[in-house]
């Protein structure tokens, strides 16, 4: 059973490789049962999506 | 502006010369200065960058349609110029460039508890609105004052990975290290930065408006 240490490494390592059949399973085993690792995982797409947008954002715009 | 031509749906063709406008100019190169400065950590290597950026641009004027097409293609130019000077500085970055054992079992402690599960106040909750964030120039404050909190080698690569968008090989052979220390690094990096974020922005009743 994998611990929300090791779920969210493998949660950040699926952003750079794909993950093994094994490391899949026991992911959604713990990911069903962790909120919080579940909202992990959703952020860590989010959080790709942010920082590439960040070089077309307008944040200078209003100074 | 002769050289704009109106398109059907109203929007004008934009060309290089928006390049020209001093205001516009002037705003993209701040965001330009402080996006290299993020990447780079000095402020004149950042300048210079820019500079030669900006450069490129005017000398390879073409069209676009509109001034997010124009910012996003600076913007490109520019990322060569800040890996051009990442590949130069390799050999400096190798030096101390190892994720420290002791600040690793620090980050993790305050994160996780003995059995490797969260803290109860660590939980990460439900991000409202991230959508609505990008579009919230104050949101773009705030990210990048988390960016900032990163430590220095774990900002240089998480950088390296998710704005210029560079792969594993390459990132490992710029930083010096193997893969399995850049994911740990980028590992800790996407932690702090989403506690940041979290914290400061996506948090329940916290948000400034």
């Amino acid at each position: 059973m994998l611990n929300c240490q090791r779920a969210t490494r493998l949660l950040s390592d699926a952003q750079e490789r794909n993950l093994t059949f094994t490391e899949r399973m026991n992911l959604q085993m713990h990911t069903v049962m962790c909120s919080g690792c579940r909202n992990f995982e959703r952020q860590m797409q989010t959080l790709r999506r942010i920082t590439r947008a960040y070089a077309k954002s307008d944040i200078a715009q209003d100074e | 502006m002769t050289d704009r031509h109106p398109l059907p749906g109203g929007e004008a063709i934009r060309d290089a010369s928006d390049l020209t406008d001093p205001q516009f100019l002037q705003d993209l190169r701040r965001q330009m200065v402080r996006f290299a400065t993020l990447q780079l950590s000095d402020t004149s290597l950042a300048e210079d960058a820019v500079q030669e950026a900006l450069i490129g641009a005017l000398k390879s004027a073409r069209s676009f349609g509109g001034r997010a097409a124009l910012k996003t293609w600076v913007f490109a130019i520019l990322k060569n110029k800040i890996m051009d000077v990442l590949r130069k500085r390799q050999r400096l970055m190798e030096v101390g460039g190892l994720p420290n054992q002791n600040e690793e079992d620090h980050d993790f402690g305050e994160l996780f508890n003995a059995k490797g599960f969260w803290q109860e106040d660590e939980r990460p909750t439900a991000w409202g609105d991230p959508e609505a964030a990008v579009h919230d120039q104050h949101f773009w404050r705030v990210f990048e004052a988390c960016l900032e909190h990163l430590p220095g080698q774990q900002g240089r690569v998480f950088m390296m990975r998710e704005f210029i968008e560079m792969e594993t090989p390459e990132i490992c052979k710029t930083a010096g290290v193997s893969v399995t220390n850049l994911n740990v690094m980028l590992h800790r990096a996407r932690l702090r930065l989403r506690k940041c974020l979290e914290n400061s922005w996506f948090s329940p009743g916290e948000s400034p408006c």
